[in-house]
């Protein structure tokens, strides 16, 4: 089959210094999806820059469609689709008016445009909408304005820039359906993504990990190495993390994680798998082969699995149990003049438990989050803290906990060190107890080699590490993690989850939030939130369970969050009508 | 070129809709500029009138009565009147006086010797500009006093020259027929850089250039679509603030409608080619912002003539003030609205903006490729 576009030896240099791609040789075919996928900083947004002309490259040759993209720019522009992360939408205009703008840059007009309006509104189910302003969209919607945007002329390459990061489940599905039907033998599609299941949809992929191409070719020809090394221990009693932690410093465990009531684990190359009994998980507990997945090849090719117990975790002494809720949150109700961005959030978290809040970009979640910080006061309802109530006594409630926010929150001008230095000042340490919290910190997440650099030039996994790091200085008894592992590689989530696992067994008690669905599986309970509203609390077997039935005996986290998102909508038409 | 020309309309078309949709928008097209009509029509003044003078009149004479009563009937000064200097110039320190004129007591007996006799003035040097002021209109009225008491006991001589003082153009000598010219000079001086700057900014920062850019449209289709629209909105606020200029503030307008034209045209020629250039440089909205307050906004203030004459500033601020396109706008429109068309510096004035035009688009052009860096 031709190929679409031909990289050969690209390198691309940012104007700072900094190295987006080193030595990228890659095809893309027509009449499939080739999925780019990788973790944030990897250089997927730049090497779709440089397939759409929009940047040059130091060195190497970028062909697409026969044109050279240095010189033939112009005409390449003609034939391209092009979605940028940021949607590329105006929102003050609306959504017809914003297909119209596209349309007449594109040349297409009279009946021609008539038809193409017609079939785009009706493919992407935005025809309700037309005159609504893209402003005003949901997340899901404007991908899908976005998406239509970048059809008006059927292209012969479409470039689409993580459409559905953080988009909810039900968009996601919609957006996945849209573009494969629009595949054929004159279209190629390159579709880039973080989320790693996605790149198991595709039927080709390129991953890049820090500029570099780790593979490129069908993602099973990754996977498949691993057949019959993913394992699943089931049916097990005792404590989860306990398990984990002494199956991962095992030495034919390679790799493992939690998921909902099972564990999942992966072999070592060569290795046996080992004894039931030696895992020590219960007379009831059995081995069960689980298919690969594309993450478990991504961490073969970065070099392992994480470690098996924490360091953070360790030296911290267990904390006496304390009866009742750690973190309550009753009826949150937060309004933004006519926007309801949270409506009546209610839940409690006993102290040692990992609570989760799952849903999309936008649902609420760090609304709530906000409110129970103390960050942003409810318009009603309350919150509490280790028994502290945040309006009445916001300051005792924020010493007992640590937050770390969802964008990266620290000095960028501050070195690592000085950051340290400065919240360990914050949160009141002093004297011999400060230097020691601080050198702690520096051993516990390695951060000795990055001390003098700036906050704002460490590589995203350390920039996390640091941000985790400031926030347990104080030693909390509760944690607030937004987002903390969005866009870092596989490795750096495993290892944040360790931490986690191994301060909760110190009686530590987390709220953490996410749109990773495999995330959502290490939590004991999780919220599932859309629209500002709870749909459903309960652990990851419990959603589970609540969707089982004899034609999908095993659903997965994300098909339960889609089904009870359907039902509830249900319920208010139901309401409503 | 059809399909050019189809492009252009859908970018000027997107950019109208957005700037009547867009509340900051509208607030800096149209809101700002009535605002700073206002301000400069009602609020500032830059004459001094009823100037606070306090006259000591230590002598009892009659020469001494009658410079005092020439002082307090002079419309320039609000006098307060007192026989001890010690009152009048604690006021000074208060601040409740700008200047304290003293008549000693020996001011009679020394005219009536002929010596002409003393008076001193101690003026507020806080605010030089009214201390100048007070210092002025008492020599003035001091000389008209001397010149009817001269008349008067005909000790001058007769047949010296004598000046006949006579204001053109403005003889009201009224401030706001020169300030609220000026002030239209800063409101397209907003609008055509600052504007301009922040629109182009935000599409960067929204990431729709980088959606346009992967469409078929050219850089120059880019520049023009962001031109035509914040070029005739600038004229609209042009044209809204001569009628708010003439109508309410009845300043007069002695030039014509086509010269106006032709210097706006020209001014806003510049301006945009400043914002353009500003936002290709800063790709978002803050720094954008910033540059064109400094760039644009603050000489257009300061150093255009419109408060502070360009002629009693240091050489090389005054070198300064002739790369600043409002100082162009100003002297025309202050010459269009008092004097008329005057050819020859308004000419000279296009020509001006218009090579200054060129420079910044020449190097916007420049820095523009239709790439991302």
């Amino acid at each position: 089959m031709n190929e679409v576009v031909s990289v050969e030896g690209v390198h691309f240099t940012f104007p700072g210094g900094t190295k987006a791609l080193a030595e990228v040789t890659a095809t893309i075919r027509p009449g499939r999806i080739t999925g780019l996928v990788g973790p944030d900083g990897a250089g997927k947004t730049t090497l779709l820059r440089l397939l759409a002309g929009l940047l040059l490259p130091d060195a190497g040759c970028i062909r697409v469609l026969e044109l050279d993209t240095r010189a033939e720019g112009r005409r390449l522009s003609e034939l391209l689709g092009y979605m940028p992360q940021k949607f590329g939408l105006y929102e003050d205009l609306s959504v017809r008016q914003n297909l119209q703008l596209y349309a007449d840059l594109r040349g297409v007009t009279g009946a021609e445009r008539d038809a193409a309006f017609g079939r785009l509104l009706a493919f992407s189910g935005l025809e309700p909408f037309r005159q609504r302003l893209a402003g005003q969209l949901s997340g899901g919607m404007k991908q899908k304005l976005g998406l239509a945007c970048a059809l008006i002329r059927k292209p012969r390459l479409l470039l689409l820039d993580e459409p559905s990061v953080g988009v909810d489940p039900i968009s996601r599905r919609e957006l996945w359906r849209m573009v494969q039907e629009l595949v054929d033998d004159s279209l190629a599609v390159v579709w880039s993504t973080a989320y790693l299941d996605e790149a198991e949809r595709c039927a080709e992929v390129l991953l890049l990990n820090e500029g570099h191409l780790l593979h490129a070719g069908p993602p099973a020809e990754l996977t498949r190495p691993l057949q019959g090394r993913c394992l699943l221990l089931r049916d097990l009693t005792g404590n989860r993390r306990r398990i984990l932690s002494r199956a991962l410093g095992r030495p034919e465990i390679q790799d493992g994680q939690v998921l909902g009531r099972d564990l999942r684990l992966v072999l070592r190359a060569d290795a046996a798998p080992p004894a039931v009994a030696d895992l020590d998980a219960g007379s009831g507990a059995r081995l069960e082969e689980a298919p690969p997945r594309f993450e478990d090849a991504f961490v073969e090719l970065l070099g392992g699995g994480p470690p098996s117990v924490s360091a953070l975790a360790e030296g911290r002494p267990v904390s006496t149990p304390v009866a009742g809720a750690m973190v309550e949150a009753d009826r949150l109700t937060r309004r933004f003049g006519d926007f309801v961005a949270a409506r009546e959030v209610s839940f409690s978290i006993r102290a040692g438990e990992i609570f989760g809040l799952l849903g999309p970009n936008g649902a609420g979640k760090s609304t709530t989050f906000k409110m129970l910080c103390g960050l942003l006061r409810p318009t009603s309802g309350s919150g509490r803290v280790a028994g502290y109530d945040l309006q009445r006594a916001p300051g005792q409630a924020r010493s007992r906990l640590g937050y770390m926010a969802q964008k990266f929150s620290l000095y960028g001008d501050l070195s690592a060190k000085q950051n340290l230095a400065f919240f360990s000042g914050v949160y009141g340490l002093t004297g011999g107890r400060r230097r020691q919290a601080v050198e702690d910190m520096i051993d516990t997440f390695h951060l000795g080699p990055h001390l003098r650099t700036s906050a704002r030039e460490l590589p995203l996994g350390f920039k996390q590490r640091l941000a985790l790091a400031c926030a347990m200085l104080h030693r909390p008894s509760v944690l607030f993690l937004d987002e903390p592992t969005a866009g870092v590689d596989p490795l750096i989530r495993r290892e944040f989850w360790t931490h986690i696992n191994g301060l909760v067994e110190k009686g530590v008690t987390v709220l953490v939030t996410t749109h990773f669905m495999d995330e959502a599986e290490y939590c004991h309970r999780i919220a599932l939130i859309h629209q500002g509203r709870v749909m459903a609390t309960d652990t990851p077997d419990g959603l589970k369970d609540r969707v089982r039935s004899s034609q999908r005996p095993e659903p997965t986290l994300e098909e339960a969050f889609i089904e009870l998102l359907q039902r509830s909508w249900q319920e208010q038409e139901e309401v409503v009508g | 070129m059809r399909e050019r020309r189809r492009r252009l309309q859908a970018l000027v078309k997107k950019e109208f809709v957005q700037v009547l949709r867009d509340p900051s928008s509208l607030l800096i097209a149209f809101v700002l500029p009535l605002l700073l009509l206002f301000l400069f029509g009602y609020g500032v003044s830059l004459d001094a009138r009823r100037i606070r003078l306090g006259v000591a009149l230590q002598d009892r004479g009659a020469p001494a009565h009658s410079l005092a009563a020439a002082y307090a009937a002079s419309p320039w000064f609000d006098v307060r009147q007192s026989r001890d200097p010690r009152v009048l110039l604690e006021e000074l320190l208060a601040g409740r006086l700008r200047g304290v004129l003293v008549i000693p007591q020996d001011f009679s007996r020394r005219r009536q010797q002929g010596e002409g006799g003393l008076v001193q003035l101690l003026a507020d040097g806080s605010e030089t500009n009214t201390a100048n002021y007070v210092e002025n209109y008492a020599r003035g009225v001091l000389g008209s006093w001397q010149e009817i008491e001269g008349r008067r006991s005909a000790t001058m001589v007769e047949g010296g020259p004598e000046l006949v003082p006579r204001i053109w153009f403005n003889p009201e000598l009224e401030s706001r027929h020169s300030l609220l010219p000026g002030a239209m000079g800063i409101i397209l001086a907003i609008i055509g850089t600052l504007l301009t700057a922040l629109v182009v900014a935000r599409e960067w920062e929204r990431g729709t250039m980088e959606a346009l850019m992967a469409t078929p449209v050219g850089i120059g289709e880019l520049l023009v679509g962001k031109l035509v629209p914040y070029f005739l909105l600038g004229q609209l606020a042009l044209l809204g603030s001569l009628a708010v200029a003439v109508l309410l503030f009845r300043v007069p307008f002695r030039g014509s409608a086509g010269a106006l034209l032709l210097t706006s045209s020209a001014f806003l020629l510049a301006a945009l080619g400043q914002g353009l250039l500003i936002s290709t440089l800063a790709k978002n909205q803050f720094i954008a912002a910033q540059a064109a307050l400094v760039s644009g906004f603050l000489p257009a203030f300061l150093l255009s003539g419109f408060v502070f004459e360009i002629a009693s500033m240091p050489l090389p601020i005054r070198i300064l003030t002739r790369i600043i396109p409002a100082r162009y706008l100003v002297n025309s429109l202050q010459t269009l609205f008092l004097v008329g068309d005057v050819w020859p510096l308004l000419g000279r004035n296009i020509l001006v903006l218009l090579l200054l035009a060129a420079i910044f688009f020449g190097l916007t052009a420049r820095k523009t490729v239709k790439r991302l860096r």
